[in-house]
């Protein structure tokens, strides 16, 4: 176990390199200048942008760059962002509890909701509960979430007046939950997807014939039974989830003006400020590896079929 | 908890009139399944009868309707698709197919145990066998976790799986194929039941490993005194332990004997076929026989004797009466016991 | 280790040979009615099932408005009359008419931009599928055949890409180019979207790779590209079809969703994703100028869904 866990994490250190150096080629090495998007429409002296690359760094092979960046960030350096001239770590630890929250509180909606809609239809395939709950889902996933926000926010805020239209307390759950339930639906409804054909196969299956001939009452069969074989891909689907989480808080952030990563790193993007940018990016690389680890651990204690190889 | 179990191990008031009356009997039972190719009629009226101690072999090709019978008689169908249109199913003297969910719960695994073919999928894959057999006792008779553990060591031993003590943690997947099926049997008899029902128990293993786990079967079942049904489509198994054999062909039973009588004297077209299709040390060189045809579409029996297809002696009222299952009896009409056959031509079949 | 050794000598005791058991009663199911692929039988599942009707009949519209824009409407995307802005309301009887959905805050028709903004939608939801399918399937062939180093690398490149979000990748990409086109947006789609596929066509590669018929293929000196191509290419062909029909419905809201965030097709461009954020300062006042694109894309990544998710069920046996 120990032996395993100390391969996965070798392992993953060149997918994280691998990863981040894409991130960082992908903001720098593409078309678009961050001095000259810093600089603005203004006329600008060619002498005075060649200088201030130099002071950043700008002008090394790009590589070079990726070391001295990678170098910083594993000091705990994650430079300084251009337009406040605030430490990239300060923003970060102002932003990253927030976008926490919000994760946390939509990954807590996702779990039992989705969950407990797949069970509730999965228990009964092809009926018409099962059919309704499956268009439920379908249609909750062709909502992208920008859709999705502005109708629930329109209806809630603008019509009914329920909540805030955007959230100006971050730490009030009250608020958060009309951010964190549009963050929510699209793996909300995959969750409840997987988990009704994942029911649904399992109960077909001869174990569960067995564990009705053994005589034990339904709460037994399905709880003991079905649950901790059906619930095996849905968890590891969760794990993987997270990061998707994460990702979507940029646009639901934007939406409701949460203050998390997703809003300070969208507009970093817009101003070009790759230091920020691909620091942000680099901290959820690391948590969605983090987040696989986590979950392939999981599955070997979930299913003892699985063995660390 | 003590109380209930005194009652139940003093006899019970009628126990004089449950000594002739048969511990299982299934009577006039019909199964059929609703599928998108149309309604496929998979037991149609079968009889039989099992006394405790009684060993009776099932016989049939699949899709005969041997396993949905004894899924019925288990309770463990599904319905939908499946339903029971009309049939008794008489455990110790009462219909099970009038009981509550409830009632037939608490005869499953208690008083009717299974055992099924393919013990890998059979076994739930992620709970280890110790918690699995444990958990007989603790739902039936509510032991403790601790005590079912030492009850499921026990049981392990009861079935010769070596090492017990150590492996009662293990998971199915890492037992053998016959060590799986050893713990099957465990599950079964866990509760010491009185009749079990075993669904082609052995062919799903090696040939070595098949005799071992039947003479443990067999041997344990004549230590408990149960009553065992023994489905199977392998008349080797058969011949070794059965008491009398049931002979299955699309929904119906259509020869019973006892064992050795069937083997001697088939009265059965098809059961003549099956027995004539086994290669024989003294018949090398020749051709083997084989049943031609393929069993019936369970949607679109034939009318009349639904083997008529495929059988050598097929004659008009074949394609047109369905055969009563005759009783059979010697040239002189002298009575066999438990004999019968569901053919028009049974005396040509048995004497011709 | 040890616990196997018991087993087996267990199992192998002597002393039951009594019963030969092998004899064996022919053992075959109900004969079949008739022999049915894998492909007609799922076009049978097809025919049948509702939702492929319906999101059939919606994709052929859909397909429709983005090759004949001038068949749904007369008025031009981008004829602005300011005096009509957005509170000149939806008609909502005045079916097909330029007031139909009412008119944006430039005072273009809502109507004729949703029309004419399906080409993009479904262009770059095509484009990217059909890139990816393609990118995909060659790289996760290469893995899943020849194995070995060439899997490694290719696995692990997979894992890398799979490690960088996918709208953080897209905004990262997409921001850094000014003039984006139709191209640019399908390429940098593309670019970050092929892991899934190629799982995909690597575990079915693999699975096929030790099928009887191929290693009879292989042995009887069949080259490596005809192996390919003539035997292993089939037969994953159809999980692959699988996810990339559902994930064409992904790659539209893709689309939408990086329009709405600015870095979608260029500004000129007529996009159902622009339009709401351009109509987002409305909200309040009138949401009709979001809403009606906001359901064009919802629609339409629902068709595909719908459309995807009956394939799905008609090709995977095992769902059914």
């Amino acid at each position: 176990m120990g032996r395993y866990v100390a391969r996965r994490l070798l392992q993953m250190i060149p997918v994280f390199i691998g990863s981040t150096l894409i991130i960082f080629c992908m903001m720098y090495a593409l078309p678009g200048d961050p001095v000259r998007a810093m600089m603005g429409d203004q006329a600008y002296d060619p002498a005075v942008v060649a200088s201030i690359k130099k002071d950043l760094g700008l002008d090394q092979p790009l590589l070079q760059q990726y070391v001295n960046y990678m170098t910083g960030l594993v000091q705990g350096d994650f430079g300084t962002q251009i337009a406040s001239q605030r430490p990239i770590s300060d923003v970060i630890t102002d932003a990253f509890p927030v976008t926490i929250r919000l994760t946390i509180f939509a990954f807590t909606f996702v779990t039992l909701v989705g969950i407990g809609l797949g069970v509730v239809a999965g228990l009964r395939p092809d009926t018409l509960r099962d059919r309704g709950l499956l268009t439920l889902t379908l249609v909750l996933v062709s909502m992208p979430s920008f859709v999705l926000g502005f109708l629930l926010q329109y209806l809630l805020a603008f019509k009914w007046s329920v909540t805030t239209p955007t959230v100006t307390d971050s730490t009030d759950f009250g608020q958060l939950a009309l951010p964190a339930t549009v963050l929510a639906s699209l793996s909300l409804a995959y969750v409840a997807r997987l988990t009704r054909t994942s029911i649904a196969e399992n109960l077909r299956s001869d174990y569960m014939r067995t564990a009705v001939a053994k005589g034990l009452p339904r709460r037994r069969v399905i709880g003991v039974h079905l649950m901790r074989n059906s619930l095996i891909p849905v968890v590891t689907f969760l794990g993987i989830e997270i990061g998707s989480l994460m990702t979507g808080a940029i646009v639901t952030e934007g939406i409701f003006n949460v203050r998390g990563i997703g809003i300070e790193i969208y507009e970093a993007l817009t101003r070009r400020e790759g230091a920020t940018v691909v620091g942000i990016a680099s901290l959820m690389v690391l948590i969605y590896l983090a987040a696989s680890l986590i979950v392939d651990l999981l599955y070997a204690v979930l299913d003892p079929r699985i063995r660390y190889a | 908890m003590t109380i209930i179990e005194e009652t139940a191990g003093s006899p019970a008031p009628d126990a004089s009139r449950d000594a002739d009356r048969p511990l299982l009997e299934v009577r006039d039972l019909h199964v059929e399944f609703h599928t998108r190719d149309g309604i496929a009629k998979a037991v149609n009226g079968v009889n039989y009868s099992v006394d405790a101690g009684e060993t009776l072999a099932v016989l049939g090709e699949s899709g005969s309707g041997k396993s949905v019978t004894a899924q019925a008689i288990m309770g463990i169908l599904d319905m939908p698709p499946g339903r029971i249109p009309q049939g008794e199913i008489l455990f110790r003297g009462q219909d099970m197919l009038k009981m509550s969910g409830e009632e037939r719960r608490k005869i499953r695994g208690n008083k009717i145990a299974m055992i099924f073919q393919d013990a890998l999928s059979s076994l739930n894959p992620v709970l280890s066998v110790g918690y699995q057999l444990g958990e007989m006792f603790r739902v039936h008779q509510g032991l403790s976790k601790k005590e079912a553990k030492a009850k499921s060591i026990e049981l392990m031993d009861r079935v010769k799986i070596p090492a017990a003590a150590a492996r009662v943690n293990d998971y199915p997947h890492q037992f053998s194929g016959g060590m799986r099926q050893r713990i099957m049997i465990a599950m079964a008899l866990a509760l010491e039941p009185d009749l079990i029902i075993a669904d082609e128990p052995t062919t799903a293993l090696d040939v070595t490993v098949q005799a071992q786990v039947m003479d443990l079967l067999a041997e344990l079942q004549r230590e408990y005194h149960m009553g065992l049904i023994l489905i199977t489509h392998d008349l080797g198994v058969v011949a070794d332990v059965a008491d009398k054999i049931a002979v299955m062909y699309a929904g119906r039973i259509v020869e019973t004997a006892p064992v050795h009588e069937l083997y001697k004297r088939p009265a059965h077209p098809y059961t003549k076929g099956l027995l004539d299709s086994i290669p024989r040390l003294d018949q090398k060189g020749q051709e083997l026989y084989a049943i031609k045809g393929l069993p019936p579409n369970l949607t679109r029996i034939p009318s009349g004797c639904a083997f008529n297809p495929r059988c050598p002696q097929a004659q008009d009222v074949c394609r047109t009466d369905v055969p009563p299952l005759f009783p059979v009896t010697e040239r002189d009409g002298g009575a066999l016991a438990g004999r019968g056959s569901a053919c028009h031509f049974w005396k040509e079949t048995i004497h011709g | 280790m040890p616990d196997k050794t018991i087993e087996k000598t267990v199992d192998a005791l002597p002393g039951d040979t009594a019963s030969t058991a092998g004899v064996v009663v022919t053992d075959s199911g109900p004969a079949p009615e008739k022999a049915r692929s894998l492909w007609s039988d799922a076009w049978h599942d097809l025919r049948r099932n509702p939702l492929f009707l319906v999101s059939t009949v919606l994709i052929v519209f859909l397909l429709v408005m983005a090759i004949w824009p001038g068949l749904f409407t007369s008025a031009s995307p981008r004829d602005a009359d300011l005096a009509k802005h957005y509170l000149g309301k939806p008609n909502w009887s005045h079916f097909f008419a330029p007031d139909w959905f009412g008119y944006d805050v430039q005072g273009r028709s809502i109507y004729a931009r949703v029309v004419y903004g399906a080409r993009a939608s479904i262009t770059v939801g095509v484009g990217v599928t059909v890139a990816v399918t393609v990118l995909g399937t060659v790289i996760g062939m290469i893995a899943g055949y020849f194995g070995g180093w060439t899997d490694t690398l290719l696995s692990r490149l997979t894992d890398i890409f799979l490690g960088i979000p996918f709208l953080l990748g897209a905004l990262v990409i997409l921001n850094s180019f000014d003039d984006r086109t139709v191209m640019v947006v399908i390429m940098a789609l593309a670019f970050l979207g092929w892991t899934q596929i190629a799982r995909v066509a690597r575990g079915a590669v693999i699975t096929v790779k030790q099928a009887d018929y191929v290693v009879a293929a292989k042995a009887l000196g069949a080259s490596t590209s005809r192996i390919m191509f003539r035997h292993i290419l089939p037969n994953a062909v159809a999980p692959i079809i699988v996810v990339a029909t559902i994930a064409l419905g992904g790659y539209i809201a893709a689309e939408a969703t990086l329009s709405f965030l600015g870095v979608g097709l260029g500004d000129t461009a007529v996009s159902w994703g622009g339009d709401v954020a351009r109509g987002r300062e409305q909200l309040r006042i009138a949401p009709h100028t979001l809403i009606v694109p906001s359901v064009m894309v919802s629609i339409t990544v629902l068709s595909f869904l719908m459309f995807g998710d009956a394939v799905r069920n008609a090709l995977d046996p095992k769902l059914r």
